[in-house]
């Protein structure tokens, strides 16, 4: 290969104009024209584009290229695209390099066309010496666990976990809280059809406990994670419930423990007992004695007798997956103290007031007290304006509190209940729109508020007195007695530090996980074979959550359903003839991939375990002889590409 | 011509999972920076070997920044920040062995949503490499 003469194809993109109105593309193709090797230099359009891919196959054949430079977006959204257009031209996929000059240099050099054009130039050039270094690799194939761990009991992570299910693969879904189903349960009724939430999450989890290539641990965290896309290791450490039977085998006998605990599951309206189990019809059906809060141990034995066992232990589990969902979910808005009247008597939250539906069986009482008007207040905990840099704020919309509280709102008017809706703006999008004006012609009365002024909730007798200046009426004050204040809350996702420290896939600026690209790779993390789903990545209806769980259920059957998965080459060499055994690779090494072997004729030296090495280079840097480097991006190929980009540039 | 005569040449090293995608959305925010920076991506700041960096810093340019992962990267976690730290202070004593100011080199961890503090952080660094001056060995 070395003896071989480079012929080197470069295309510079224009990306419609998102390059080339910042960039001079055409003077970028004339700067790198006389580069040596380069034996193809032209502008493109689009490169992206099927006729610009062809037109890339085409030169390689007839100009016989046998390295090639892309330059155009960030090598996240179309480095495999064109490493794929490279080996349908007949190249060695690696032979490739691609130049990043939209993202890192026209987007972000929009003020100087110069200076942009000089920068971009100075990436290609960096490019293609990286390519002139670049030796064929070949793909490291693995076999594939025919597995998809899933992360999350509720509504998306049953969804997943049954479609995956479906596909015949084998799924192992873990839920931290004792029981299946999050959020959803906790839902009185849901548009469209009115269904209750536990109704729905209960028609997923019979059809999912039947299925037998799925196991379900509840009351379990994932405590420990290794390996990589195909191939990942997981301990699951399960908590006892110290509860040995089906709940309705000592509903009597737990009916006698006293109510001591704020419920969770109702939202601290209601207190629960020691002995727990949240719903009706919820799964699994065996309840959880609560041992942190449970100060009378002796009353429990003597009360259950053999049905509890306070000697159970935590079990672990290992277990081995081609693919993780993480779908851990969103925990409601709590507003603070004070926060639009929060803590007073008769003030809610969105997510308390679908409990008080369901435990009234549909009617709105509060303490025996009959509810006459209703007051939602929306945006509460969404659509936050920082104060300052530091503060931690919530600048989205939730986007599903408007259609909800829409909802909620119809079927309390059905019962005769006034709705006023203080607002700062409707959005009920799509066909939520229908709901809106369901309410409006049913005699809804809508508010609007202005953030700077929000309303205030003063207690007013037995009722509650609604303080707003509505800017619809040209700011006149308005004072509303009312029955209930409903603050309607935005979504905040999960806190869970353990398991992201774990798992090491990030978040983005509203703290929610962030997808690798919103359009192109949408439930994918930057970790390969981990995905995300639901509420966890961003605000998120049923429905939504629903798509993006299938969504996230195809993209994990990708990688499982395969028997072997190709990997990138990327991964650490030792050159044994330059190896002076200093053993500073093995002991930076994170993943324990470099051992001491014998080689023949040479001698014991370091090696990589291939299977092992995750690629990130920390032993490189730490080599006296420079005998370990990577594959795909050696220390030639780094040294060549801060010389050919710290030339200088005429142009 | 380009080369304004006292207009500092910046390497950035970028790392492909968390700070190169930071360096994105810093273009995807359209906030402005330096254009005479040029990005370099590595799969994980650890693997920058002190000798790198001189290379740089012999090679035409004047300065060295790393954009590194911090405590999220995907390979080393929290150990990534101790790693790169110790690789930073040994290219830094090799630049002074080779008579550089080792002021001319520069960490930061950018996460992957890190624009504004990407633009801060490098042109803080940039003003401060404009102040040194071109490279020049024997410069300490």
């Amino acid at each position: 290969m070395s003896e071989e003469e480079l012929r080197i194809g470069v295309y510079v993109c224009h990306c419609g104009g998102n390059i080339s109105d910042y960039v001079d593309v055409k003077k970028v193709v004339e700067a790198i024209k006389g580069e040596p090797g380069v034996v193809v230099a032209k502008d493109v359009m689009f490169a992206c584009s099927d006729s610009s891919q062809n037109e890339i196959i085409n030169d390689v054949k007839e100009h016989n290229l046998n390295r090639v430079v892309v330059a155009s977006c960030s090598p996240k959204l179309h480095e495999l695209t064109f490493r794929e257009t490279v080996k349908r031209a007949g190249l060695n996929p690696y032979l490739y390099y691609h130049a990043n000059i939209r993202e890192h240099v026209s987007w972000a050099h929009t003020d100087t066309r110069e200076g942009a054009t000089e920068k971009a130039i100075r990436h290609v050039r960096a490019a293609i010496a990286y390519v002139r270094n670049a030796k064929p690799l070949e793909p490291i194939r693995q076999k594939t666990m025919h597995a998809v761990l899933v992360i999350g009991g509720g509504i998306a992570g049953l969804r997943a976990a049954l479609d995956l299910s479906r596909t015949g693969l084998n799924v192992y879904l873990v839920e931290r809280s004792p029981f299946l189903g999050g959020r959803t349960p906790q839902l009185y009724r849901v548009y469209p059809d009115g269904r209750r939430g536990a109704d729905i999450v209960k028609d997923l989890v019979s059809e999912l406990i039947r299925r037998d290539n799925v196991a379900i641990y509840t009351n379990a965290e994932i405590k420990s994670f290794s390996g990589y896309i195909g191939n990942f290791e997981v301990e699951v450490e399960i908590k006892p419930r110290y509860i040995k039977v089906p709940y309705d085998e000592i509903k009597e006998k737990i009916k006698e423990l006293p109510d001591e605990i704020p419920d969770e599951f109702n939202y601290g309206l209601t207190k629960r007992k020691v002995i727990y189990y949240p719903y009706e019809g919820a799964f699994p059906r065996i309840p959880v004695l609560d041992l942190d809060h449970c100060s009378d141990v002796e009353t429990i034995k003597e009360l259950l007798g053999d049905a509890v066992d306070l000697e159970q232990k935590p079990e672990t589990v290992k277990l081995k997956v081609g693919a993780v969902i993480v779908a851990t979910g969103f925990d409601p808005y709590e507003p603070k103290e004070g926060e639009f009247g929060y803590g007073r008597q008769g003030v809610v939250t969105l997510p308390q007031l679908h409990r008080l539906m369901d435990l009234g069986n549909g009617e709105l009482k509060l303490n025996g007290r009959e509810i006459r008007d209703v007051a939602f207040v929306y945006c509460v905990g969404s659509r936050q304006k920082k104060s300052s840099e530091e503060e931690e704020v919530n600048e989205y919309c939730s986007r599903y509190c408007c259609n909800a509280a829409m909802y909620i709102s119809s079927l309390l008017m059905e019962q005769g209940i006034r709705t006023y809706h203080i607002f700062r703006d409707i959005r009920t999008y799509g066909r939520h729109e229908r709901m809106y004006d369901e309410v409006s012609r049913k005699g809804g009365i809508f508010i609007k508020y202005n953030e700077d002024e929000p309303p205030e909730i003063e207690e007013e007798g037995d009722k509650l007195l609604l303080k707003v200046k509505d800017l619809l009426t040209a700011g006149e004050q308005l004072e509303i007695p009312v029955d209930l204040v409903v603050l309607v809350t935005g979504m905040v996702p999960r806190k869970t530090p353990e398991l992201d420290e774990l798992l090491r896939i990030s978040r983005g600026r509203d703290r929610f996980y962030v997808e690798v690209h919103p359009k192109l790779r949408p439930v994918e993390t930057a970790i390969g074979g981990i995905f995300i789903a639901g509420a966890c990545q961003a605000p998120r209806d049923i429905c939504e959550t629903l798509s993006s769980a299938s969504a996230a259920a195809s993209k994990a059957a990708t990688v499982t359903l395969r028997d072997v998965i190709e990997l990138e080459p990327f991964k650490a060499e030792v050159d044994p003839n330059i190896c002076d055994l200093s053993k500073k690779c093995i002991e930076i090494c994170p993943y324990e991939a470099i051992e001491i072997k014998n080689y023949e004729g040479i001698g014991e030296k370091a090696w990589v375990n291939k299977a092992k090495c995750m690629g990130c280079g920390a032993c490189v840097a730490v080599c006296p002889t420079e005998a370990i480097q990577l594959n795909g991006l050696t220390n030639e190929q780094i040294r060549a590409m801060i010389e050919a980009a710290g030339k200088e540039v005429i142009i | 011509m380009n080369e304004g005569g006292s207009e500092p040449l910046i390497l950035v090293f970028s790392t492909n999972t968390i700070s190169d995608p930071g360096i994105d959305f810093t273009g995807l925010m359209h906030l402005h920076y330096p254009t005479r920076t040029v990005i370099v991506r590595l799969p994980c700041s650890s693997m920058v070997r002190p000798q790198f960096v001189l290379y740089a810093l012999t090679h035409g340019f004047d300065g060295v920044f790393i954009a590194a992962d911090g405590p999220d990267c995907p390979y080393l976690a929290a150990a990534c920040v101790d790693i790169t730290s110790q690789r930073m202070a040994e290219a830094q004593n090799l630049l002074k062995e080779n008579g550089i100011k080792p002021e001319r080199l520069a960490m930061a961890g950018i996460c992957s949503v890190c624009a504004e503090p990407f633009v801060r952080s490098i042109k803080a660094f940039y003003d401060r490499i404009k102040d040194l001056g071109k490279v020049e060995i024997g410069e300490v």
